[in-house]
């Protein structure tokens, strides 16, 4: 790709040293027993839901193209990785499994993409929430996925290293994305795709384009869940693991990556909080979720990204300890 | 042929839940463009009024299908005024995701207070109790009840639109919501009294399913709810013709995948034919295709 | 861009840090120690919600009337048990979080559940590297407590696995019916009834018996009358249903319906009153099924257990109920025979019980954390248990 070459500009130096430091200050509170084992599987699930939610965003917040199909994509990628990790408990063979995972994933979503997104709104809605059944079916039927049952036993390869590291990649590989002319060309068709094409910009390939890039990111955060959670079944990735991307993804605001980044964190935390109340978890969560949705329909960070302006209007609100960070 | 006789019974019992679910989500797409998660809930709400006013009050399978639709309409319309109309102008995914909180909250505080197991209808009684056999072809009064009941509210439903003014008003609105608005119609009562109308058809639906089946549970709405909601892409989603044939349609596209076929693909069958379906004729079966203007 | 990246690692961190806060350092030791308190604490990690919450709150229902008469009686060497309950939403991998959330956090010194295989299985691994034991009162697929790689020394279970009951009901088909040609109609969506199906077919074939028909469906279904119409046209002397009351009380009853009149065979996953209701009394005649105990047993402890079962809930106790008091039962009997309570110890001698006296029969744990017990074959008339009979494979 060539975006990729922007993250090696000078600019970025500065980035970088921003995200080593994340990552050492967060390892040392692990090495310290601040964030403990519980903690880590909180920070897990949050990390896999940043590349999930990141990647439908750039399907649904900035290219427009309203997908409900996510899940099955993210089992793509959990099962290719399950597999080859199963047969080849190296880390050679869970890197190949990632690779696996992301690349078929993506071809599906050629596959998938190429048809479909020539429908508008709910109906490609309802399509991409077709396929991902279909998929879900298929590996309920499948030999090699052990059915319904599912696949057990699969060595653990990843912990909050690997983790950060391709949450960290996804983030700056869609973020470039986006920045450059491919992605104006993807927001250009969500605000108009008729003015769009009209522009000369081929919609229907920049469409295929992010849907494809969403899948491959779905199919890594699906092969990272297989690897984290040891276990594997079809129905993980059923109808409601689609939505609950969807949340994530319109909790924090369509079109702003930071947004997806809250909106994961955000529902994690409400879910890992709810856990002790048992049997009214699920009455709360929906509460939450409807009382959100009534006060901040845009999402909480609307279409906006956080950025240094916004935090110096805000200034006074926020932690002082966030605010050194930045600086 | 008698086994292809049967078949075509029980994928006509079926297809009658489907078509009664289909409509309402046929018909609240169609006037306010969303797809309202929450109408699977309210079939199984349904469900459990009849089940509590069978069990407990007693009454009969007619009086219970009242009261029912009845239960439903009141929630029905409580849900649109207090969910759906604050975000009227909002931007349509933020209404599907409150409509998926509606439905989740509906869930679980059915599950709350009548525990995840699953409630079984009382048995029937007289001659609701019997079956029908014509040589090796069974047929249940149960069966015949169903499709009796869905065929008499769907023609009660096309009187109500076609021949009322409140009908008419529903149509405009669907078709224009601001120059119905300037026609002086009040669209806001109009969108209310056409969930209602959809609701009270889930209520029958929950209701026969658990005279049918005889087996309810707070989860039982979501995968019907899935089909009965693919039934209404499929005719043609807002046109009430539609969701009525797609209801019959995926009836019986299951129960002959299931009695032919492997009956572990039949939901992808249907779901396989959906997006044949949409990539071929989008607008549905009966959809008029229309081409999007500058 | 380079704004957003940082703001966006900024955000990252903060939640990181708000993630890790309200945390004490002590770095958890292996195993956990029943603390000075005059509490001993018990973790509950079951599907209280999703797709499969109704086996767990009823295994709940089953562990809570055992601890409350376990802490009524006085606890256990003078402690209370505390019993630390979560959702895990029927997911795997909620399960495998709580159990570490139990055992990490709450310290507790053995977790109960989840009910499901599936679930249970995502939370092995965290019991093995905390050396905390986890005991499931329903996980019955094969390799639960062992597989390839050896025996799972902190997982228990209290059930039966499938090989042992489908194998029981192909025999009990040949012996007493005299079969030579069986139809399936099996639960495929979950592990459970998928083992107890291919073991069926493996024994009854290997015996010389046909398959004539296999049909599957999902839990969830409620409509059976395609299949039903499918496999009538097919000659077989008895019906095998793989699967949970919910879905085999329809079966049973469509089949009837349909006018099959051939015996139908099921496994402990038919014991509950919910198949009476499902199916009607008419239809559950000439239906056997294998379980743990029968409720013609005479065994006061039998007896006893369902009087008090009925007076706290209301309700007929199912297996599932039955299995969640065993379960808890099984854990405190552990407790008491462990001097020194630490969670390795109470593994020790969890791994040592034997002849444990249970409703669902008497057991002990063998070399592979798997109960020994005797199987029955319960056979129902008019909806009611007409017969019991033991049965050894």
């Amino acid at each position: 790709m060539r975006e990729m070459k922007s993250i090696f500009k000078a600019s970025n130096v500065v980035k970088l040293v921003f995200i080593v430091l994340t990552y050492l200050l967060v390892q040392f509170l692990i090495n310290i027993g601040i964030i403990t084992d519980y903690y880590q599987t909180t920070l897990a699930t949050i990390c896999i839901n940043i590349i999930l939610a990141v990647s439908l965003n750039l399907v649904t917040g900035f290219t427009g193209q309203f997908s409900l199909g996510h899940a099955g994509f993210m089992a793509i990628g959990a099962y290719a990785c399950a597999i080859i990790t199963l047969k080849n408990p190296t880390y050679a063979g869970f890197i190949q499994g990632v690779a696996a995972g992301a690349i078929l994933s993506a071809i599906v979503g050629v596959a998938v993409g190429l048809p479909t997104l020539r429908l508008r709104g709910d109906y490609l809605a309802i399509a991409t929430l077709g396929m991902a059944e279909i998929i879900r079916i298929i590996f309920t039927n499948l030999k090699i996925t052990n059915g319904a049952a599912g696949l057990q036993g699969i060595p653990r390869f990843i912990n909050w290293t690997w983790l950060f590291v391709f949450t960290a990649a996804t983030l700056i590989i869609i973020s470039n994305f986006i920045k450059s002319s491919h992605g104006r060309a993807c927001i250009a068709i969500r605000e108009d795709e008729i003015a769009a094409e009209a522009m000369g910009i081929n919609t229907t390939k920049y469409k295929v384009a992010a849907f494809v890039i969403g899948a491959f990111f779905a199919g890594v955060a699906g092969a990272l869940y297989a690897s984290y959670f040891y276990f594997l079944k079809p129905n993980i990735f059923n109808f409601a693991k689609s939505v609950d991307i969807l949340v994530i993804v319109v909790l924090g605001g369509m079109g702003s990556l930071t947004g997806s980044v809250l909106g994961a964190a955000i529902l994690a935390l409400i879910s890992t909080f709810l856990q002790r109340f048992s049997e009214v978890r699920m009455i709360i969560y929906s509460l939450i979720l409807i009382i959100i949705m009534l006060f901040r329909p845009q999402g909480i960070m609307g279409s906006r990204e956080l950025s240094l302006s916004l935090f110096k209007r805000a200034a006074s609100k926020i932690e002082p300890k966030v605010g050194k960070e930045r600086s | 042929m008698e086994q292809f006789l049967q078949q075509v019974i029980n994928g006509i019992s079926l297809g009658s839940i489907y078509a009664l679910v289909a409509l309402g989500y046929t018909m609240v797409y169609g006037i306010i463009n969303l797809i309202n998660f929450a109408h699977c809930d309210i079939y199984m709400i349904g469900a459990y009024v009849g089940y509590y006013c069978m069990t407990f009050l007693g009454l009969g399978v007619f009086a219970s299908l009242v009261i029912s639709m009845a239960a439903c309409v009141v929630i029905g319309v409580a849900i649109e005024k207090i969910a759906y109309k604050p975000l009227r102008n909002s931007p349509r995914i933020t209404v599907l995701i409150t409509a998926i909180g509606v439905s989740l909250f509906l869930e679980y505080v059915t599950m709350f207070f009548m525990k995840a197991n699953v409630r079984s209808y009382p048995p029937l009684t007289g001659i609701l109790a019997e079956n029908i056999n014509l040589g090796s072809i069974f047929i249940s009064m149960k069966q015949i009840l169903i499709v009796v009941i869905t065929i008499v509210l769907v023609v009660l439903l096309q009187i109500i639109v076609r021949h009322t003014k409140l009908g008419k008003a529903m149509r405009a609105v669907s078709l224009d919501k601001d120059a119905a608005e300037l026609m002086g119609i009040n669209v806001n009562n109009t969108i209310s009294f056409t969930f209602a109308l959809g609701s009270a058809l889930a209520g029958a639906a929950g209701v026969l399913v658990g005279i049918y089946y005889n087996s309810i549970n707070p989860l039982m709405g979501v995968i019907p709810g899935l089909k009965a909601f693919v039934a209404a892409v499929f005719g043609g989603i807002g046109l009430i013709p539609g969701a009525f044939i797609g209801g019959y349609f995926i009836g019986a596209v299951e129960v002959f995948v299931a009695g032919y076929g492997n009956s572990m693909y039949r939901d992808a069958v249907v779901f396989a034919i959906l997006i044949v379906i949409l990539i071929v004729k989008p607008a549905g079966l009966l959809g008029k295709n229309t081409r999007e203007k500058v | 861009m380079k704004k957003f990246l940082s703001i966006t690692l900024c955000a990252l961190l903060a939640v990181s840090l708000l993630v890790g806060c309200g945390q004490n350092a002590n770095q958890p030791e292996q195993g956990n120690t029943a603390t000075e308190s005059d509490e001993i604490k018990i973790g509950v990690n079951y599907e209280l919600s999703g797709e499969v919450a109704t086996y767990g709150q009823s295994s709940v229902d089953g562990i809570e009337l055992a601890i409350k008469q376990v802490n009524e009686a006085g606890g256990v060497n003078g402690k209370k048990i505390k019993l630390v309950k979560y959702d895990n939403k029927s997911e795997p991998s909620e399960a495998t979080s709580i159990a570490t959330k139990l055992i990490t956090q709450d310290k507790v010194v053995a977790v109960l559940g989840p009910a499901t295989s599936g679930s249970f299985k995502a939370t092995i691994p965290v019991a093995m590297s905390n050396k905390v034991p986890v005991a499931s009162g329903s996980a019955t697929a094969d390799d639960v407590t062992v597989d390839a790689s050896g025996v799972k020394e902190f997982a228990f279970r209290i059930c039966f696995n499938d090989s042992y009951q489908g194998t029981a009901m192909a025999t009990y088909a040949k012996t007493k019916f005299n079969a030579t040609k069986a139809a399936l109609i099996s639960d495929s969506s979950s592990d459970y009834a998928k083992g107890l199906a291919e073991n069926f077919i493996k024994t009854f074939e290997g015996d010389g018996g046909t398959i004539v028909a296999h049909e599957s469906y999902v839990s969830g279904d409620t409509d059976f009358n395609a299949i039903i119409t499918n496999i009538k046209s097919k000659q077989f002397d008895v019906l095998f249903v793989p699967g949970y009351y919910n879905e085999a009380g329809l079966i049973i009853k469509q089949v009837r319906d349909q006018g099959i009149n051939v015996p139908v065979l099921g496994a402990d996953g038919f014991d509950s009153p919910v198949l009476l209701e499902l199916a009607g009394a008419k239809a559950l005649n000439d239906v056997y099924f294998s379980n743990h105990y029968s409720s013609l047993d005479q065994d006061p402890l039998v007896q006893e257990f369902i009087e008090d079962f009925k007076a706290e809930y209301n309700r007929e106790p199912d297996a599932f109920n039955a299995l969640g008091y065993d379960l808890a039962n099984f854990v405190v009997d552990g407790i008491k025979r462990t001097a020194d309570l630490t969670s390795e110890n109470l593994q020790k001698s969890l791994a040592s019980t034997t002849d444990f006296k249970g409703v669902t029969g008497s057991f002990s744990i063998d070399e592979n954390n798997n109960p020994v017990k005797a199987i029955v074959v319960v056979g129902l008339k008019d909806g009611q248990q007409h017969s019991s009979e033991k049965v050894s494979n």
